[in-house]
C-alpha cells in the first residue's frame, strides 16, 4: 500500500484532527510522561527538553532522521542507555507515575516491565526453547512445567509457534531473519512486560516479514503498550496511533498518526514526511 | 587526450610480473626457512632417539645407568605440576579477564594495569624463576616441591592467560549482552548465562596453548632448584620431582660424560613434543566445534 492511499483513507475516515486526537486520548492511561527531559553523551547534547506524553495499549511510533535522538530516547525509556558510560540526563520521565531515570528505580525491574526488541535480530546462541524460557529464568523460574508453558505462549503470542514447534531444541541462529526477529519478540513476551520497546524493529527484515511483524504489532497492542522507532514512515503511517517527528534531538511534532502525515503543523514535518530531506 | 599510453604500459608489463612472482618466491623463501630448520630438528631428534623409546624407557625410574634409565618419574612430575598449573591460571587468569573487561571502569588505573599486564606477557622467565624461588620456595618454605614449580609457572603464563581471557571476553557481541539486560538481568547473570558460555571456548584455548609453553619450560625450573636425579616417583604435589624439559637439559649437558645420554635426551624430547602436540591439537578442537557464530 502506498503513503498516498494511507493517507487517503486516514482523511477519509477521520475528518477532524482534535476529534481523533480526544477520542484516542479518553481511553487510554498515560504510560510515560516525559518532562524537560535532556541527555548528553560526553559533551554531545542528544535530547533537548523532550516533553512526550505516550499512551497505554496504543502504537506510538517515532520518526526522524538518523541521529536525530530517537533511538536514544527509546533506550531512555528502560535506561538501556546507560550503558555508555559518559551519558547524563536531567528532567523527569515516569512510567505509571513512579519516576524511573531515579537511581532507586532498580533498572532490572523497569526492564522486567519495559521489553526491549533490538534492530538486529539478537537471539542468544542457544535452542529456540532456551531462548524464550531465558527471562523467566532470570527471574527466578525454575518449574519445568510452567516453562514449557510460558515457551508455547509466547511463541504463539508472536505467531511463531508453528513454525518451531517442532524444532524447541535446535539452535536459534538456525532460523530465518524474520523468524529471528519474531523469536526475538516472543522473547520478550516470555518476561511479560507492560511495554515493548521496539528499535527499528524490521531494518533489517525483507518485506515479506516486515509484514508479519507489522501484523504481528497490530495484534500485540491489544495487551501492550508499544513504541516504536522507524526509519520507514509507510510503517509508521500503516501502524501506529501516534507518531512523534524527531529532529536534531527534539520533539518537532508529536499527534495521532493521521494528522502528522496529513495535516502537519510544522513545515519540518511536512518537509520529512514528504521525502525533502532525511 | 589519454594519460595511459598502451605502448607503455605493455612494455612496462614484464617487470611488473616479474617483481610480482619475485615477491612470491621471497615470501615462499621465508616460510621455507622456518620449515627446514624445523625438519632439521625432528629429524635429528628421531634419528638420535630411534632404539632408545620402549616400554622400560617410557614406565622406568631414573638412573645413571642410560640403559636403565626411564622418564616415568619426569613425566608423572610434569603432569603433576600441570594438575596444580591448570587449576590456578584459569581461575586466576579468568577472573582478572573478568573484572578488567566487565567491571573495572575504564580510566588510568585500568589502563595502568593493563599495560602492566602485557609488559609482563613478555618478562623472561628465568625472573619467574627468581620470583619463585624467592616466594614459594623460600619465603613460604615449601621448597623445591611440584606446588613450588607449579605456582611459579602459574606466574609466568597467567599473563598470557588474562589477555587470552579478555580477548575472549571483548570477542562476545554487544548485542548479546544487550538482549540479556533488556529482559532486567543483572550483570552477573548476564556474565554467567551469555557472555562466558559465548566466550568459553576462546578462553580455553588461549589457556591450553598457554599450558603448552607452560610444559617445555625450564629456566624458572633450574631456578628453584629442582634436582638433577630423583629416583622415587611423585605421589602428590608436595612431593620433590622432576620434570621432562629438565631431564632433557641435564641429559643434554652430561653427554659429554656418557654418550648416550643424548640419545636419552632426544627420546625424552620426542615424549614432550608428543605430549605439546596432544595439548594443541585439544585447543584447536575446542576452538572448531564450541566456538559460536552470530
Amino acid at each position: 500500500m502506498s503513503l498516498l492511499t494511507v493517507k487517503e483513507n486516514i482523511t477519509m475516515v477521520n475528518n477532524s484532527k482534535t476529534d481523533i486526537a480526544s477520542a484516542v486520548h479518553a481511553n487510554n492511561q498515560v504510560v510515560f510522561d516525559t518532562k524537560d527531559l535532556n541527555l548528553w553523551y560526553g559533551e554531545t547534547h542528544a535530547l533537548k527538553d523532550i516533553n512526550l506524553q505516550i499512551n497505554e495499549k496504543e502504537v506510538t511510533a517515532i520518526i526522524g532522521p538518523s541521529g536525530c535522538g530517537k533511538s536514544t530516547y527509546l533506550k531512555t525509556l528502560n535506561r538501556m542507555v546507560e550503558l555508555v558510560p559518559t551519558v547524563r540526563t536531567t528532567g523527569e520521565i515516569t512510567y505509571k507515575g513512579q519516576s524511573i531515570l531515579d537511581k532507586s528505580f532498580k533498572v532490572e525491574n523497569l526492564r522486567t516491565r519495559v521489553g526491549m526488541v533490538f534492530q538486529k535480530p539478537n537471539p542468544f546462541p542457544k535452542s529456540i526453547y532456551d531462548n524464550i524460557a531465558y527471562g523467566p529464568r532470570i527471574h527466578g523460574i525454575r518449574n519445568k512445567k510452567i516453562l514449557d508453558e510460558i515457551v508455547e505462549k509466547s511463541l504463539r503470542g508472536a505467531y511463531i509457534w508453528d513454525e518451531v514447534k517442532d524444532r524447541l531444541k535446535e539452535n536459534a541462529y538456525g532460523l530465518s531473519g524474520g523468524q529471528q526477529q519474531r523469536l526475538c519478540i516472543a522473547r520478550t513476551l516470555a518476561i511479560e512486560p507492560d511495554v515493548i520497546l521496539m528499535d527499528e524493529p524490521t531494518s533489517a527484515l525483507d518485506p515479506k516479514s516486515t509484514l508479519k511483524i507489522e501484523d504481528l504489532v497490530q495484534e500485540l497492542k491489544k495487551d501492550y503498550s508499544i513504541i516504536i522507532v522507524t526509519h520507514n514512515m509507510q510503517q509508521a503511517a500503516r501502524i501506529s496511533d501516534r507518531t512523534a517527528f524527531f529532529l536534531n534531538g527534539e520533539v518537532v511534532e508529536f499527534d495521532v498518526t493521521d494528522t502528522i502525515f496529513t495535516k502537519p503543523t510544522d513545515n519540518r514535518t511536512e518537509d520529512y514526511i514528504s521525502g525533502r530531506f532525511g | 587526450m589519454k594519460y595511459l599510453n598502451v605502448e607503455q604500459v605493455t612494455k612496462r608489463m614484464n617487470g611488473r610480473i616479474a617483481k610480482n612472482n619475485i615477491s612470491k618466491a621471497l615470501f615462499f623463501l621465508a616460510t621455507l626457512f622456518g620449515l627446514i630448520v624445523l625438519a632439521i630438528l625432528i629429524y635429528r631428534v628421531v634419528v638420535d632417539s630411534i632404539g632408545w623409546i620402549d616400554w622400560n624407557f617410557l614406565t622406568g625410574r631414573q638412573s645413571t645407568d642410560a640403559e636403565r634409565a626411564g622418564i616415568m618419574g619426569a613425566l608423572l612430575g610434569t603432569l603433576w605440576m600441570m594438575l596444580v598449573v591448570a587449576p590456578v591460571t584459569l581461575i586466576l587468569g579468568i577472573g582478572t579477564a573478568i573484572y578488567l573487561e566487565l567491571y573495572a571502569k575504564k580510566g588510568r588505573l585500568q589502563s595502568i594495569i593493563q599495560t602492566n599486564i602485557s609488559n609482563l606477557a613478555g618478562v623472561p622467565s628465568i625472573v619467574y624463576g627468581i620470583l619463585g624461588l624467592t616466594i614459594f620456595v623460600r619465603a613460604m618454605e615449601m621448597g623445591n616441591i611440584i606446588l613450588a614449580g607449579g605456582l611459579t609457572l602459574s606466574l609466568l603464563i597467567l599473563p598470557i592467560v588474562i589477555v587470552a581471557a579478555q580477548e575472549a571476553i571483548r570477542a562476545v557481541p554487544g548485542f548479546l549482552s544487550e538482549a540479556s539486560y533488556g529482559m532486567g538481568a543483572t550483570k552477573w547473570q548476564t556474565i554467567k548465562n551469555v557472555i562466558l558460555p559465548a566466550a568459553l571456548p576462546g578462553m580455553l584455548t588461549g589457556a591450553i596453548l598457554a599450558l603448552s609453553r607452560a610444559i617445555g619450560e625450564t629456566a624458572p625450573l633450574t631456578v628453584i632448584g629442582i634436582p638433577a636425579l630423583i629416583i622415587p616417583f611423585p605421589e602428590g604435589i608436595f612431593d620433590k620431582f622432576t620434570a621432562l624439559p629438565m631431564q632433557i637439559y641435564y641429559w643434554t649437558i652430561d653427554s659429554s660424560l656418557v654418550a648416550e645420554y643424548a640419545n636419552l635426551a632426544a627420546g625424552t624430547i620426542i615424549v614432550l613434543l608428543v605430549l605439546l602436540f596432544v595439548l594443541n591439537s585439544t585447543a584447536i578442537f575446542i576452538r572448531n566445534k564450541f566456538q559460536q557464530r552470530f
